[in-house]
């Protein structure tokens, strides 16, 4: 596959691996090994993909970030979600990642199982494409994600508005990254060296955004591609800016990402969203400023506002650490229920949830980070 | 937040409505491309490369940027790699 | 070869006492909590097995059924050994290119039977049709089902139909069982598996549950994709006779290779390591894969199969599959380990080291 396959290439691998071993030799400051953070949830999945972790030398640690847009819904949300999929006479209509979240009693994929219409659809337009195949029925959109998937939602309201469809809306829960990076780097046990900057994010909001990471936490950030060798060249320039003694933010992703982001897609967002005063995020509480809601001229296509939903806050469980997870003070085996009360059939918090959570993806993939093999003498090199 | 997909525009069905065509590996799908077309800078034309998202085009991939991306990844640990380095900064200004 | 020690990265003691702790827990037997079903009991993975645990085993018990194979094979009198198996076909749609689900009712049984070594000779067909099915359409299925017993050279020899109330059957069920003989040369079992043996899959996997997403069109997805159902009776045959020594096989349907891989690995107490660049997949079904995230190790096929062969034996299995139609492209993926029992680790082709898991529920496409 172009522009992938390029990005794997072990070869270059090698190289990058020589270089970021060479860089980070001498160890970070307080002398421990130097880490940095992934906000973003598709690159945990990439790191856990391609076994990253374990070609990296032990002088550098990945800290995987709270940018899983899934996890962070709460679990009342879900249940308001639950509540609108089991209204009558409605179709509800959601991305795969969210159907097995867990709400304070059942998920998507359970109230399907008991009769609701809950479907999976691959883009908002498809939702859009069966409210307008089915007039008689309402049709709800479940928009989660972060900018990235934001501007998609917005044109399909656009697009929803400009054909008339009446029986169509959303049920908004669309978050924003920077709010959370700043909830981490405000958090005193923080004790990163650098991040790896969201790439997906980045190609609508641009670098900018991210400046206030250098400027007031004197932490490097370098926007991230998704494949390997895109996450090696990152870590490497982070290392770079350290040897040489600067702090700014570096685009690794230039093929996808320019300073200035997508201005199409940001005055979308502005016709069609506003931001909520504040939102719960799962494991990190609540944070101003940090979610998205369908402005006044587009209210009539808000959920919230056709159906009652029951918006009560469940708490997660006391057992439950996610939000030091998240913030990287702790790692997934440390928290107290990892692996027996919470795993990925039965999640309690966040974590565990997607298959990119920073518990769920080292659950399934990194469990081993090196294994002991004794191959025979036969065996390929 | 960030399953993006590198695709190749194979066919623009509807330019005013925004629709195209774009081809993954063989597999195709009508995808919207209202975030990178339409009217003024940064259109796009059947041949580009874009990176795809839940349906929708989100940016064009610049190959000439893939390409320094990579030599970068092979220069490393080479005496080129101060050249690249600086040819890459001057790019980007 | 390299030995390197588990949790070197970060916890030591701790973090291997909390890897211990999960291990154990993995190791029992599935728990059922749900209180009704959902889609994935039928997904193949933990799911499915703890369904089948919980409520059919305990019910049921007796040896056989333990052995929870595809399907049985018992010891008649005469010291002859017959298996037997049966499956249920509930696809939709109905047809997809490359089959129907009359050619998967056949394929399906002829294909468990070959697993267990059996030459499949006698099919059972059983019929629910829905109130106002149509019968052209019933014709259809069954001149595909004629079709593929004719390719297989087994016989239709019994059958039942009923017919329930609209809304009660999706339009057609097609339940099949079938018999055959097991040769007395040929003794398949995962337990037979030991480390240095070779793995081998027929050819290029993923091909049959893209193929079934992308004919539901919900996904509105354009690829050259048909199904790769195929009867495999007679190049499992020509295996056997190529390399009599094969330990094992399994056809890689519902959750896919890598469920097949962690059965195994399971049920041997020994481990598994694949290299990803060694797996055969058709560019199309990985473009389709990665747009929809779902990783083709996941996904059914329907005309391959999964074989473990002694290592003096693994080029002559090799050839014998690639000579036949069905197995042209097979490949060695990875070999059996006597470590860690019971975890199949996947080579990257970036060099690094994941665990395959087995599926919790159904891969759904994801966006994140």
């Amino acid at each position: 596959m172009k522009y992938v396959d390029e990005f794997r290439d072990p070869a270059a691998a090698k190289l990058a691996i020589a270089k970021i071993t060479e860089r980070a030799a001498a160890g970070a400051p307080n002398g421990g090994p130097f880490k940095f953070m992934e906000v973003c949830g598709g690159h945990t999945h990439t790191i856990y993909k391609h076994g990253i972790e374990n070609v990296l030398p032990p002088t550098v640690e990945l800290v995987h970030g709270p940018g899983c847009p899934v996890c962070v819904i709460p679990m009342g949300r879900v249940d308001d979600a639950v509540a609108v999929a089991k209204t009558p006479n409605t179709i509800f209509t959601s991305f795969g990642d969210m159907m097995r979240v867990p709400g304070g009693k059942e998920n998507l994929l359970e109230a399907k199982a008991q009769g609701a219409d809950v479907r999976m659809v691959y883009s908002p337009l498809d939702a859009l494409r069966i409210a307008e195949a089915n007039p008689d029925k309402e049709v709800v959109f479940f928009a989660v994600g972060f900018e990235t998937t934001a501007p998609s939602t917005a044109v399909t309201v656009l697009k929803a508005r400009q054909r008339n469809v009446k029986n169509f809306s959303v049920f908004c829960n669309h978050v924003t990254i920077v709010p959370p990076l700043k909830a981490i780097l405000e958090s005193p046990d923080l004790r990163l060296h650098g991040f790896l900057g969201p790439g997906h994010v980045s190609t609508v909001i641009g670098n900018r955004p991210y400046r206030f990471v250098p400027a007031q936490y004197g932490l490097p950030l370098v926007t991230a591609g998704f494949e390997p060798l895109d996450i090696l060249q990152s870590i490497e320039m982070l290392l770079k800016q350290i040897n040489e003694g600067r702090c700014e933010v570096e685009n690794q992703y230039t093929r996808a990402v320019s300073d200035e982001g997508n201005p199409r897609a940001l005055a979308i967002l502005q016709e069609v969203f506003e931001l909520r005063p504040h939102f719960e995020w799962r494991g990190l509480g609540f944070i101003s400023q940090s979610a998205l809601k369908l402005n006044a001229d587009y209210a009539d296509f808000d959920a919230e506002l056709r159906f009652a939903v029951p918006g009560i806050r469940v708490a997660d469980p006391k057992a439950c650490q996610c939000g030091e997870v998240l913030k990287g003070v702790i790692k997934p085996w440390e928290c107290k229920v990892f692996g027996t009360a919470c795993t990925p059939e039965t999640p309690i918090g966040t974590c565990m949830v997607s298959s990119e959570g920073a518990c769920a993806a080292y659950y399934n993939y990194g469990r081993f980070t090196k294994i002991p093999v004794k191959v025979g003498a036969n065996a390929p090199a | 937040m960030c399953l993006g997909i590198p695709g190749q525009l194979v066919e623009i069905v509807d330019l005013a409505e925004h629709r195209a065509i774009v081809d993954v590996d063989g597999v195709r799908r009508e995808i919207n491309i209202r975030l990178v077309a339409g009217g003024d800078t940064g259109s796009v034309e059947v041949g580009d490369w874009v990176l795809i998202h839940v349906g929708f085009a989100m940016s064009k991939i610049g190959e000439q940027e893939a390409a320094e991306t990579l030599q970068y990844m092979r220069g490393l640990g080479d005496v080129y790699e101060q050249e690249m380095t600086d040819f890459k900064q001057e790019a980007q200004l | 070869m390299t030995d390197v020690v588990a949790g070197e990265h970060g916890g030591g003691d701790r973090e291997e006492q909390v890897m211990q702790r999960i291990e154990e827990f993995r190791k029992r037997r599935p728990k059922l909590k749900d209180e009704f079903i959902n889609s994935a009991h039928g997904a193949g993975g933990k799911a499915s097995a703890a369904l089948i645990d919980a409520v059919f085993l305990e019910a049921f018990r007796n040896k056989t059924l333990e052995g929870m194979s595809d399907g049985a094979v018992m010891e008649l009198p005469s010291g002859e050994r017959i298996a037997f198996s049966t499956d249920s076909f509930v696809v939709k749609p109905r047809r997809f290119p490359g089959g129907s689900i009359g050619h998967l009712a056949i394929c399906g049984t002829v294909n468990d039977l070959s697993m267990m070594g059996a030459r499949p000779q006698w099919i059972s067909a059983a019929f629910v049709l829905e109130d106002g099915f149509s019968i052209v359409e019933l014709r259809e299925i069954v001149a595909d089902m004629a079709e593929a017993a004719a390719e297989a050279g087994v016989m239709i020899v019994t059958g039942d139909t009923k017919v329930v109330n609209r809304g009660a059957a999706d339009g057609c069920y097609i339940t099949t069982a079938g018999v055959g003989v097991v040769p007395a040369s040929v003794h398949l079992d995962s337990r037979s598996v030991k480390p240095g043996d070779k793995i081998i899959v027929s050819g290029k996997i993923g091909d049959h549950g893209v193929a079934v997403l992308i004919a539901r069109g919900e996904l509105n997805l354009e690829a050259d994709i048909p199904s790769d159902t195929a009867p495999l009776n007679e190049m499992v045959e020509q295996l056997l006779e190529a390399a009599p020594g094969v330990r094992f096989l399994r056809d890689p349907t519902r959750g896919g290779v890598a469920t097949v891989l962690n059965e195994m690995a399971k049920e041997a107490e020994v481990g598994v390591r694949i290299m990803e660049q060694a797996i055969p997949v058709r560019n199309v079904v990985n473009g389709a894969c990665e747009i929809l995230g779902i990783d083709p190790m996941y996904v059914a096929n329907e005309g391959k199969l999964v074989a473990v062969v002694p290592p003096e034996e693994a080029d002559a299995a090799l050839a014998a599959l690639r000579a036949h139609k069905y197995g042209a492209d097979a490949a060695i993926i990875g070999e059996v380990t006597a470590e860690p029992p019971g975890i199949v680790v996947l080579q990257t082709g970036f060099g690094g080291t994941r665990i395959v898991d087995m599926l919790v529920g159904d891969p759904l496409p994801r966006i994140c």
